[in-house]
């Protein structure tokens, strides 16, 4: 059992009008994790924007003469088989991979709202049509399905994130609906058709900003999944295609010379991936505060 | 009384640390209680009523802290010992009924094992023995048929019959101290006098001391031996209840014994400063009449359907306010909602300015021409304010989406007309900008209201406005509800379980039972002589103050 806070705490004081850009200063400085994640996220950004202007090297340009040396001051993480620069090739794959992972969960993130905000909303025939369809996805096991997806529609950049999008639709549309479906008698949606908004507007513009906090929780999390997805495909040959620089396609071929102790080929895209799927699971909380009002005390 | 008291409470400060440093909750609050003595705590929310009893059984959140002061319960300094102690207490010796009955009952494990559970905590049975205790305690609390109650789950039971659970749990082990938070908040007034008895009978039987915390200012005057009025952290006055009422000394205590709903009292007279009546209106032409209304809701399982409203008939004309009272599951707020078109209704007619409304659909309504002239003051601020929404946002909405003028005049035209609402309804309009959770009740109310009446409306149903408000800020909300009425030309549909506050605000009142309006009538009529029996047992069952209270001479 907690005490309620009295009321005269949570009213004390002045609520000056808070600027968008407050409010993200106050949200970065208010958690250090929260900072941390904004800071990688940064430099996620940045290396996808710059990139190929940012690297020593250009990615592609072979050395036959310089193949497979170890890391030193020339070659930071070291030269793969055919002599390219590791660190420029990491450096560059981060936009393809955000590429992917971004169009893939924003595809999800809308396609799973609309269809789990109206079956939410509106119930009936449509919510069971929809919850049918969403667990016959969720009954597969996902990673199989999107192979699937990809090697029946071809090998394409735009099919991994068609593929993508559609196994992580569900968690969308689940969480959409869940949070649609509890507010759909609220007072302010009464309140909001006694203004003259019809079904649809109060879905939109009602109904479904009161689930985004926690949908910023299930984005970020599903951008790490959809990183490691993009990467698993390409690392099991389908997707991307060698030698477009890519961390999974890295760590597929760099997999092959760890045994001949060439740790480096594999272990940096590895670890690229790995940040870029931590920085995305920090930066969860600190989405969810950057979009809920009432954080804004 | 002159021997040690129970509980004793002395210069109790508590903390609780903020994002905006420390905020002190209590300052420096002293309070007794003797053997037997029920105690009330009276304030308003924010007074740190609950936050004092909350640090007796030391279950305050994890952000507070009794940073001084000491509490003697029967010889024991309870803020001293360990936690394992305390937790020994707790429900032995000192005991507390929360607020919410449904919150305060695990809704999935049936009520009977619920009380075994504290009878096994505190090694008072066994779980040979404890199934007979339980069905003992059941039968303590006037529950009939306690054997098969036993295996009843929350949900099964209404509201009333789950604070009885709640208080047979309370009383399982004998405590001698009771703490009751608001027991009877969100309870129809009947159950509310019948759990109120109970608990006061139960107390004399068995020697108990009780707090009684509560904003009820007639309650507490019904039932405590003592008040205690809190005001801000502070302890404002501690006399003798006859005393409070016959004499309050405090400025704060005539405050709210004046803002109190009393028999005698008009509107205007539980302001603080007198103010002019508003204008009184004759009433006009009919502007609403429902004839034979029907809902019926389809039963679950091929159960017979459910008549939740059973043809009922009545009219309100222009410029009148009319009440419709009743207890919950009356059916009152499935009317208000047919009415409002929001709800279809199963059969009957609601013809509203000439027209008949009941056949358009609801799910249409929201672009009928008429929609803007019918609308609702609801009952919960908080919940009928969407949380992502500033409060101009809130008011301009319908503004934007039906208004007449404004609606393409850009956005400073619409800022001056919902800063024109604001300033009429009294919400300064410097808090336009705020968003909900960071207005207090009383503000979200007059957003509440300023939306209502963004559109000109000919009829507002008021659905319970104040229930959710302090004393204080529910005499001013309904006086400015009758000021808007007077000065707009509306008329009114008051919907509340509440006699008192309907007589204030209302020319005619219904009274709603079993989805029938079983008596109707003026105001006065209804009040002094009313001829069904419910009706009066519902004016018997409201706590008042006692005459000797009544402000007159008071400031």
């Amino acid at each position: 059992m907690h005490a309620p806070v009295p009321a005269s705490i949570a009213a004390a004081g002045p609520a000056p009008r808070y600027g968008w850009l407050r409010h993200l200063r106050h949200v970065v400085t208010g958690n250090p994790v929260t900072g941390v994640a904004f800071a990688l996220f940064l430099l996620l950004v940045i290396a996808a924007l710059f990139g190929p202007w940012l690297v020593p090297y250009d990615p592609l340009a072979t050395n036959a003469a310089a193949a497979l040396q170890p890391p030193s001051a020339a070659h930071w993480f070291g030269t793969d088989q055919l002599g390219r620069d590791v660190l420029s090739r990491v450096v560059v794959a981060t936009r393809l991979d955000l590429a992917i992972s971004v169009a893939a969960v924003a595809l999800a993130f809308v396609a799973g709202s609309v269809i789990g905000g109206l079956a939410g909303f509106y119930g009936g025939w449509i919510d069971r049509v929809a919850g049918r369809c969403l667990d016959t996805i969720m009954a597969f096991p996902l990673f199989v399905l999107a192979m699937g997806i990809v090697a029946a529609a071809g090998n394409t950049v735009e099919n991994i994130v068609y593929a993508t999008a559609l196994i992580n639709l569900p968690f969308y549309a689940r969480m959409v609906r869940a949070e649609v479906n509890v507010r759909r008698e609220a007072g302010f949606v009464q309140a909001a058709r006694l203004s003259g908004n019809g079904g649809l507007r109060i879905l939109a513009f009602h109904l479904f900003p009161n689930a985004l906090p926690p949908l910023m929780i299930q984005v970020s999390l599903n951008m790490g999944w959809a990183i490691l997805n993009a990467a698993g495909l390409s690392f099991i040959g389908l997707g991307v295609r060698p030698p477009t620089p890519e961390w999974g396609i890295m760590v597929a071929e760099g997999a092959n010379f760890i045994v001949s102790g060439e740790w480096w080929l594999a272990l940096f895209p590895g670890a690229a991936l790995m940040l870029a799927v931590f920085t995305f699971n920090l930066l969860g909380d600190g989405l969810r505060d950057l979009v809920d009002p009432q954080r804004r005390t | 009384m002159a021997s040690v008291p129970l509980l004793d409470v002395r210069d109790l400060t508590v903390e609780f640390a903020t994002r905006r440093g420390t905020v002190r909750a209590v300052e420096r609050v002293s309070f007794s209680v003797a053997r037997g003595e029920t105690v009330g705590i009276v304030g308003e929310s924010g007074s740190g009523k609950s936050v004092s009893s909350y640090a007796v059984l030391r279950i305050l959140d994890r952000a507070g802290r009794i940073a001084e002061g000491s509490i003697t319960f029967g010889g024991v300094a309870l803020d001293r010992v360990p936690e394992r102690t305390m937790a020994e207490m707790r429900g032995r010796e000192i005991s507390m009924v929360f607020q919410n009955p449904r919150a305060a009952l695990n809704p999935i494990r049936p009520i009977g094992r619920q009380i075994e559970d504290v009878l096994i905590e505190h090694a008072l049975a066994v779980p040979a023995t404890a199934r007979a205790m339980a069905v003992e305690a059941l039968r303590a609390v006037r529950i009939a048929r306690p054997e098969e109650r036993y295996h009843a789950y929350p949900f099964e039971l209404s509201g009333g019959m789950c604070q009885r659970v709640v208080i047979a749990i309370a009383l399982a082990c004998r405590p001698q101290l009771l703490i009751a938070d608001e027991p009877t908040t969100g309870l129809d007034v009947t159950t509310q006098k019948a759990v109120m008895d109970l608990m006061v009978e139960l107390s004399r039987e068995r020697g108990m001391s009780v707090v009684l915390i509560t904003h009820d200012l007639g309650l507490a005057a019904a039932y405590c031996d003592r008040i205690v009025v809190m005001e801000k952290g502070a302890v404002v006055e501690n006399a003798p209840a006859a005393e409070v009422f016959a004499a309050p000394r405090h400025p704060y205590t005539r405050r709210l014994l004046q803002a109190t709903p009393r028999p005698e009292a008009g509107l205007r007279d539980l302001l603080p400063h007198p103010v002019p009546p508003p204008r009184p209106q004759a009433p006009g032409a009919p502007l609403l009449e429902v004839r034979d209304l029907v809902k019926e809701f389809r039963g679950r399982n091929g159960a017979a359907p459910f008549r939740a409203v059973d043809a009922i008939s009545f009219t309100v004309h222009e410029g009148e306010s009319l009440g419709l009272v009743g207890e919950s599951g009356c059916g009152k707020s499935t009317t208000s909602a047919m009415i409002m078109r929001l709800l279809d209704p199963t059969s009957g007619s609601i013809r509203f300015a000439g027209q008949e409304v009941g056949t358009v659909p609801a799910s249409r309504f929201a672009r009928h021409p008429l929609r803007g002239k019918l609308q609702m003051v609801f009952q919960d601020p908080t919940d009928s304010l969407n949380p992502r929404w500033t409060a101009f946002r809130s008011i301009a909405d319908p503004l934007l989406r039906l208004g007449g003028p404004e609606r393409g005049a850009g956005r400073g035209a619409l800022r001056a007309k919902a800063e024109e609402l604001a300033r009429r309804v009294g919400l300064p309009t410097d808090l336009l900008d705020r968003f909900p959770h960071q207005l207090s009740g009383g503000q979200k109310a007059r957003v509440g209201i300023a939306r209502a009446i963004a559109l000109d409306p000919d009829l507002v149903i008021l659905d319970e406005p104040t229930a959710a408000l302090d004393v204080s800020v529910q005499a001013v909300v309904l006086n400015l509800l009758a000021d808007l009425k007077a000065e707009l030309g509306m008329s009114y549909l008051f919907v509340s379980h509440d006699l008192n506050v309907v007589r204030l605000v209302c020319d005619r009142v219904m009274v709603m039972r079993g989805g029938r309006i079983i008596e109707e009538g003026d105001t006065g009529r209804i009040l002094h002589a009313p001829s069904d029996p419910y009706t009066r047992a519902l004016l018997d069952a409201i706590p008042h103050l006692p005459a000797a209270a009544a402000p007159a001479g008071a400031l």
